[in-house]
């Protein structure tokens, strides 16, 4: 029998093109006569545009045309929130701003020209009269009063939420003792390296416009662009190209792929639009971004009885796709993998001077499991318990799944012990706190930190996901055999190609260099919902293999039909029908599929060719989890952090493709060390943008990043047919509390017992030196 | 006023008019429409728009294609033009040294280089050597790796066709 390529470290089958710079991104897309886009931005958080001086622009070398909020705004319909919340208020996000600027890089005015010199020498020549207003910057204190941003609402409050399940009031009251704790999520810039980018061509003939954008979400941003321009949706071809990352960034509709669109068909000529890197931390969603307090009640004996969150959510100025979204899926999963009977979380949504929020990798989900593993710690240190005897303590065992939270979630299937056993096991847990016995006594700030985490991921059932949640695929066997997958599951770096082909390769018993993956384009790929919240290969990949198996029970009736066989009695194996009884008589798939084009011998009434297609609802979430373990030491002199060890177990439940596996997970941990050590996107008192660069938002570099030592253990899930559970975002989600904790471990001696990120040498140096100050 | 340069790019000899503000990376992109060559950041701080310039690894958004003038430029494309893979190229492959492969092709020009001048690198010394080359995807520890392989390999001289 051939080797099952399903669970094989399969070399990728996009790479090549990749590897040799023969790939096409956006800006790699060449049409002749393309004129090119360059904004005029606002350089004020918030401001009234008194007036915007376009006539030197227009008259520059090569301008073709100036826009400004006055001639679009009428004709463009405002950028789509799809979040729905009770009593939400959503202001009126129009492509470019006609009275008032909100935040800095709030797009004023768009220069066309022939080439992008020309235009970006034109958009220089552009006046501005702003009058300058007062700035609402932090979420905490503009929810309480202060300058008012949306003069309409009266308030800077978007939305209040409050979920949860239990007496939250009683479980407190309850409890031994209660630990309170603020703790800030810093903004963060989700940088993909190829930023936005839009390229639109209209042909007035057919009607047609062709939209090429850098988008994880093809399909949903075709119908909202359509929205927006008012034209009909199959009138509209979104083409998602190579996408050079996303990380949730480009799970959005943004005012540039609407506004490019509508001037192509007003020119008639292609146009582009490629976001520079100042820009794209100026104006692409930011991640994060919240102001918490935690209550967290236990017994003397650990026992978890209750944790609330009331949390600031910093909204930015504006609702993006999914802006008021995020906290809630911070409410969902502040339950960790404890059991803790009563959970309340308080959300105030609050509108900035700020870039909007929305999702970056892990989306609500990593400030979750930050609070309640933050929590754990500060109980285990209150209580002076080990924090694995703590979290051990407060585990649902194998049997307790599927685990009900007082969040509202069922947990689909779990072994949280199993993976922290084996995360000990590796990192030789009880040694290093002999070791750090040992360092503290030498006087060395060693420390280890343990996360251990839940997620929710393969977002998600219909029912719980704004804009459906189910996803698509067509598998077609063409007439020579080669096997072709639509899938809407557009990726932009997760290596579909290569998984889904592998589960084809497996199910069909072809080559796998026989299968192509198409995505991306909305002409040729049927609906579909998109990458993100690690739905990939849980929602996309089950309605690829659901879809295969239609395919095969096709094939199966046209086999029996060659072979002169009962249906029942056709077996297949390696790509091969054959029938019990009657030895030797073979027909292969490929056979299969000429037979079912060629139409002449299929069975009767049978409809000929050889594909079908599958939309996969899931019908519940999965909750991978894992162990992650960070070993530290601080260096007393400079307070620099040097990684010891950084140990990983992660569950997501039966894997396609191991090396994808790791990549994820690697790629995850390394954003989380950002987040923990580097990554802010800083405003000024002004509401100026001070990390607008490489050079002021630092991320991890290579040099930065320790030896990953990584393991799995794998629990299916019952979810979808193939067990699989995502793996995306754990990274970022199981990480970032490692690392703090780590820290705060080390520093335990001077009595600290939590540090906001990102944690700089220089927030280590003033707490041993004010310290030493203060002893002596 | 726009100059001549005389480029060699990949082998291939170019005569071309330029304005003299033109970049290095725009030249190679939108003149010659080598669009391998990617840019990440503009100011020379994630080299995704690395080539090699007279041998050299350079950040091709921070120069002048007239600085270049009579330079011989090497970009990703010119790294499989006898048909094979280089070995760098065959590392990141077989360890999947790339995600979305934005910052592929810089990332491989600055290993090749590492490679020249150090063809034994030590983790370390790989970690150091691609610090000015930033990657969003990976975590960088399967482009260690794909490096370390692509020594192994150019010390054994192999080659695969592409």
């Amino acid at each position: 029998m051939a080797e099952k390529l399903v669970g094989q470290r399969l070399k990728r089958t996009e790479d090549p093109r990749l590897i040799k710079g023969l790939a096409h991104y956006v800006d790699d897309i060449r049409l002749p006569d393309t004129l090119h886009a360059v904004f005029v931005r606002s350089i004020y958080a918030h401001a009234r545009i008194k007036s915007v001086d376009v006539s030197a622009a227009s008259k520059a070398p090569g301008v073709v045309a100036v826009y400004t909020g006055k001639d679009v705004s009428q004709k463009i319909g405002p950028v789509p929130c799809a979040a729905a919340l009770p009593d939400l208020k959503v202001p009126d996000h129009r492509v470019l701003a006609t009275s008032k600027v909100y935040f800095v890089g709030h797009p004023i005015a768009v220069v066309v020209a022939h080439d992008k010199y020309a235009a970006k020498d034109a958009a220089d020549l552009i006046q501005v009269d702003y009058e300058e207003l007062p700035v609402a910057l932090d979420e905490e204190k503009a929810a309480q009063g202060g300058p008012v941003i949306h003069e309409q609402f009266g308030t800077n409050i978007s939305y209040k939420l409050t979920a949860g399940e239990g007496d939250i009031e009683a479980a407190l009251k309850s409890a031994d003792k209660v630990i309170k704790q603020r703790i800030l999520h810093r903004r963060l810039a989700p940088i993909a390296m190829e930023g936005r980018g839009v390229l639109a061509r209209y042909y007035p003939g057919e009607q047609e416009l062709t939209l090429w954008t850098s988008t994880q979400i093809p399909h949903l941003a075709r119908t909202q662009v359509a929205l927006m321009l008012g034209i009909p949706e199959n009138k509209l071809r979104l083409i998602a190209p190579e996408v050079g990352g996303g990380f949730g960034s480009k799970l959005n509709v943004y005012a540039e792929e609407a506004l490019l669109g509508w001037i192509a068909m007003q020119t008639g000529k292609p146009i582009k639009w490629i976001e520079g890197r100042r820009e794209n931390i100026q104006a692409t969603i930011h991640g994060r971004g919240q102001t918490g307090y935690i209550e967290i009640g236990f017994k003397k004996d650990g026992t978890i009885t209750g944790f609330r969150y009331n949390v600031f959510a910093d909204m930015g100025a504006y609702h993006q796709l999914l802006t008021p979204a995020i906290p809630t899926l911070t409410g969902l999963m502040l339950s960790g993998c404890y059991k803790i009977p009563a959970i309340q979380i308080n959300v105030t949504g609050v509108f900035t001077n700020k870039m909007s929020t929305d999702a970056y990798r892990g989306a609500g989900r990593p400030e979750a499991t930050f609070v309640i593993e933050r929590a754990m710690d500060l109980v285990a240190a209150d209580l002076g318990m080990d924090v694995v005897e703590l979290r051990r303590k407060n585990f649902p065992a194998p049997s307790e799944f599927p685990f009900k939270t007082a969040t509202g979630l069922f947990y689909d299937s779990g072994n949280y012990e199993g993976a922290l056993k084996k995360a000990l096991d590796m990192a030789s847990y009880s040694k290093l706190r002999e070791e750090q016995k040992q360092a503290r006594k030498e006087g060395r700030l060693m420390g280890v930190g343990v996360s251990t985490y839940v997620e929710i991921c393969a977002i998600g059932p219909s029912a719980a996901t704004p804009a459906g949640g189910w996803e698509s695929a067509t598998v077609r066997v063409e007439p020579t055999g080669k096997v072709t997958i639509l899938t809407g599951c557009s990726p932009h770096g997760q290596g579909e190609e290569t998984s889904f082909a592998q589960i084809a390769a497996d199910e069909l018993g072809v080559d796998v260099n026989d299968v192509a993956v198409i995505h991306g384009d909305t002409a040729i790929v049927q609906y579909g919902i998109g990458t993100f919240g690690s739905r990939g290969l849980a929602v996309g990949g089950s309605a690829v293999y659901l879809a295969l198996q239609k395919v095969k029970e096709k094939a199966n009736k046209i086999a029996a039909h060659l072979l002169e066989c009962d249906a029942q009695k056709v077996s297949f194996k390696d790509g091969k029908f054959s029938c019990s009884g009657k030895d030797g008589k073979q027909v292969t798939i490929q056979e299969v599929a000429l037979t079912a084009y060629v139409a002449k011998n299929i069975p009767p009434d049978m409809e000929p060719g050889l594909a079908a297609i599958h939309f996969f609802e899931p019908k519940n979430f999965t909750f991978p989890f894992g162990t992650h373990i960070a070993v530290v030491e601080l260096d007393r002199e400079t307070g620099e952090i040097h990684f010891k060890r950084y140990v990983a177990v992660d569950d997501c439940g039966n894997v396609i493709n191991p090396m994808l596996v790791d990549g994820q997970v690697q790629g995850g941990i390394v954003q989380s060390l950002g987040q923990a050590l580097y990554e802010e996107v800083v405003y000024d008192e002004q509401g100026q943008l001070v990390s607008g660069t490489f050079m002021d938002y630092a991320l991890p570099k290579a040099s930065m990043v320790p030896w990953l030592e990584l393991d799995r253990t794998e629990t299916p899930t019952n979810v979808n047919p193939m067990g699989v559970k995502g793996v995306g975002e754990a990274g970022t989600i199981g990480a970032t509390p490692a690392i703090v904790a780590a820290i705060v471990d080390a520093l335990a001696p001077y009595g600290v017992r939590h540090i906001d990120m990102p944690i700089k040498p220089e927030h280590i140096w003033r707490i041993i030196n004010q310290k030493k100050a203060g002893a002596a | 006023m726009k100059k001549t340069i005389h480029v060699s790019v990949n082998g291939v000899s170019h005569q071309s008019e330029v304005e003299p503000r033109m970049l290095l990376v725009h030249y190679l992109r939108d003149a010659l429409n080598l669009t391998g060559t990617h840019i990440g950041c503009e100011t020379s701080l994630c080299g995704a728009c690395t080539v090699l310039v007279d041998g050299q690894a350079v950040k091709s958004c921070t120069l002048l294609a007239v600085q270049a003038d009579g330079s011989k430029v090497t970009t990703i494309e010119g790294f499989t033009a006898d048909g094979k893979l280089h070995p760098v190229q065959q590392g990141f492959w077989e360890h999947h040294g790339l995600q979305c492969g934005y910052c592929t092709p810089g990332m491989i020009v600055a290993a090749a280089q590492l490679l020249e001048r150090n063809p034994d690198p030590t983790e370390e010394e790989i970690r150091h050597g691609l610090e000015g080359n930033l990657c969003r995807c990976t975590g960088y520890q399967h482009i260690v790796q794909a490096v370390q392989c692509a020594a192994r390999k150019m010390k054994s001289k192999t080659a695969v066709p592409a």
